[in-house]
């Protein structure tokens, strides 16, 4: 059982505000993936949740009971460092047995304990080893294997496959997912990558500038995103962004001028509250890569820069006339080349609208 | 050609520099095997046949495995003493640095500047009144403090090139200030202490002043037995030379034996 709650949680460096008020309930056995740009304070977040780091204000319920000052080792809590943190003099085995020895647990039950999450991890023939002769990919086995021994009810994880080459990640993703299930833990990822992010989480926790910009699963911030921040961050390519303005709100759709003398019709959706979009307004229309199609005669229209055949589609950047680059996922048979002058379509019912201050106006989905 | 005339030049006058400074320590080395009449003879005698006189005679009048005992025993417990007290201290430094550490650090360096012979008096009372006077106690004391702000910045500098997330990581696992530094930070930083204790061991073993000052017959160190000999004895130099012979050899030895260790210890971080 670990159910973590976190309540106005803040941290000040020094006068700089790292984390600013966070709002957070993780629910028992739940993979919670911490996405965010650099600096966001991701760490610093997951670093308090562990004990490494002082909460400045604010606080942390682990399990119903308020976790601020215990001591990193009595939250029932492990964590996995970006860099592994092996205890460089130690063999595999003792890594990993060294928390229990520590705590006076007999010898014969560390062994134990050591050759089952050894089993578990595929360590078993590198038990002797030291860390220095092994690879990445095994180190950073090691260090999981060293935080399973401990059997806790959560484990933390900075940005654990950074140092790990591409098709490594990949497996071990995959690896760590697996492990989810069969441990049935409370799990929290920290990691830039969105990919990363929304490949293994139940919820994710999606943070800028020290706040949290949007919590959901995956497949609800990828269509739902709550501001042009998470549009922009989830999602690879990238959404495009057109800044618009209405020009003129209807029953079923809006105009929106996206420069002058170049005006599209959107739908609106009946729901939308009267008021949220006024005539007049600025607002930016967020249209993904595969809300565009290439047509013979679209309301957008450019030259393509740069063409990638990914197999199973093809991705074309495509220059519009005002300079501004739009990115669309055609299909694995497009005929498009680079250089071409091509006409762009919007799939109909699809898309987001966000406000002046990049708040979600309202999502289409397709009926 | 230009260039390897210059060079040719360079190493003959690194050789020349090098040839001048070990000069005394060479004349000493051969004065020692001389005889007091070559020892003394204008101009001085390059060829003689060499003798063990008057390291015998060295040996036998003055006690000499007294002092070297001295020796041993005091720069052996400074070392323990400094080691001791700094590897806390320069854990508390590299890992829990307040504000002000890096000031401290340096003030702690720059007591190294102050002139010893400005704090004689003071130390000599303390230890008069102490009745520590002429015990290789007082000596233990002094040379720890003396060679303590070197083994704080030496453990300090190794114990930064150990990652922090290791600690970190021993924290989690329940580990705390004690047990990181006595299953961590001393395997880890092994090397490193030990360069630091070579260097203190040899600094405490070659201080002299303190030595001559604080101690007489019973606690004096080799550093005090050639001081002591040249006096009383009247102006011997081959007994003279012998002894000085006698009381750099040990740790010269010493010396060339753990240079390899220290320089690979002052050079190379603890962990890597
Ligand atoms: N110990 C510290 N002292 C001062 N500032 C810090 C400290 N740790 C982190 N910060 C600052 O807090 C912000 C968030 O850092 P961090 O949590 O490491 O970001 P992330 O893990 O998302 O990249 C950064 O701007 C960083 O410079
Ligand atoms: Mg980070």
């Amino acid at each position: 059982m670990a159910r973590l709650e976190l309540r106005k949680v803040g941290k000040t460096f020094n006068n700089f505000e790292a984390v600013k008020s966070v709002d957070l309930t993780i629910e028992d056995r739940e993979f919670v993936v911490f996405v965010g740009p650099s600096g966001c304070g991701k760490t610093t977040l997951l670093r308090m949740i562990a004990g490494l780091e002082d909460i400045t204000s604010g606080d942390l319920y682990i399990d119903g009971e308020r976790a601020n000052a215990v001591p990193p080792d009595k939250r029932g809590l492990a964590m996995v460092f970006q860099s592994y943190a092996l205890y460089p003099h130690m063999t595999v085995a003792r890594n990993m047995g060294f928390a229990l020895k520590m705590a006076g647990v007999p010898k014969a039950e560390v062994e134990e304990k050591v050759r089952a999450a050894a089993r578990i991890l595929q360590l078993e023939p590198l038990l002797d080893r030291r860390p220095r002769m092994l690879s990445g990919g095994q180190r950073q086995r090691v260090a999981i294997g060293r935080a399973i021994v401990r059997n806790p009810k959560g484990f933390l994880f900075d940005e654990p496959l950074s140092n790990l080459d591409a098709a490594l990640r990949v497996q071990m993703r995959i690896e760590l997912v697996k492990l989810h299930q069969d441990l049935a833990v409370t799990m929290i990822y920290v990691t830039h990558d969105q990919v990363e992010a929304m490949t293994m989480a139940d919820r994710i926790v999606v943070l800028n500038q020290g706040h949290i910009e949007q919590v959901g699963t995956p497949l609800e911030l990828y269509h739902q995103p709550a501001n042009l921040f998470v549009a922009g961050f989830i999602g690879s390519p990238k959404m495009n962004f057109f800044p618009s303005r209405a020009v003129a709100v209807g029953r079923g759709d809006a105009t929106l001028e996206l420069s002058p003398n170049h005006a599209l019709s959107f739908p609106v959706p009946s729901g939308m509250s009267p008021g949220a979009l006024a005539p007049g307004a600025s607002v930016t229309l967020g249209l993904r890569p595969e809300h565009l199609f290439l047509a013979n005669d679209g309301p957008l229209s450019g030259q393509v820069d740069v063409v990638e055949h990914l197999g199973v589609e093809t991705l074309a950047y495509i220059k519009a006339v005002n300079g501004e680059m739009i990115t669309v996922r055609a299909d694995d048979l497009s005929p498009v080349a680079a250089g071409d002058r091509v006409s762009i379509a919007l799939h109909p019912g699809r898309g987001s609208l966000f406000d002046a201050g990049g708040k979600a106006i309202f999502h289409l989905s397709p009926a | 050609m230009e260039q390897e005339k210059a060079s040719l030049a360079g190493t003959i006058v690194a050789w020349l520099a090098a040839f001048v400074m070990f000069f005394p320590i060479l004349w000493m080395v051969i004065t020692a095997f001389k005889t007091e009449e070559q020892a003394i003879a204008i101009p001085p005698l390059l060829i003689f046949h060499p003798v063990l006189s008057s390291f015998g005679a060295a040996l036998a009048q003055s006690g000499y495995i007294h002092f070297a005992e001295n020796s041993v025993i005091v720069s052996l417990c400074s070392t323990a003493l400094a080691v001791l007290i700094a590897f806390p201290a320069a854990y508390a430094m590299a890992f829990q640095p307040g504000k002000r550490t890096q000031d401290l650090l340096v003030w702690m360096l720059s007591t190294k500047m102050l002139p010893p012979v400005g704090v004689l008096v003071p130390i000599y009372l303390i230890f008069r009144d102490t009745d520590l006077l002429d015990t290789r106690t007082s000596l233990v004391i002094v040379d720890a403090l003396i060679n303590l702000p070197i083994v704080v910045w030496m453990l300090f500098s190794f114990f930064r090139d150990i990652p922090r997330d290791i600690l970190e990581a021993a924290h989690m696992d329940g580990v705390g200030p004690r047990g990181q530094m006595i299953h961590l930070l001393l395997p880890l930083a092994a090397p490193g202490i030990a360069s630091a204790a070579l260097l203190a061991i040899i600094l405490s073993w070659n201080e002299a002043f303190w030595s001559i000052n604080l101690t007489a017959a019973h606690a004096g160190t080799l550093a005090t037995f050639i001081a002591r000999y040249s006096a009383p004895e009247g102006l011997f130099w081959a007994k003279l030379s012998a002894a000085s012979v006698l009381a750099v050899a040990p740790i010269l030895i010493f010396g060339s034996l753990a240079q390899r260790r220290m320089v690979r210890g002052l050079t190379v971080g603890a962990v890597k």
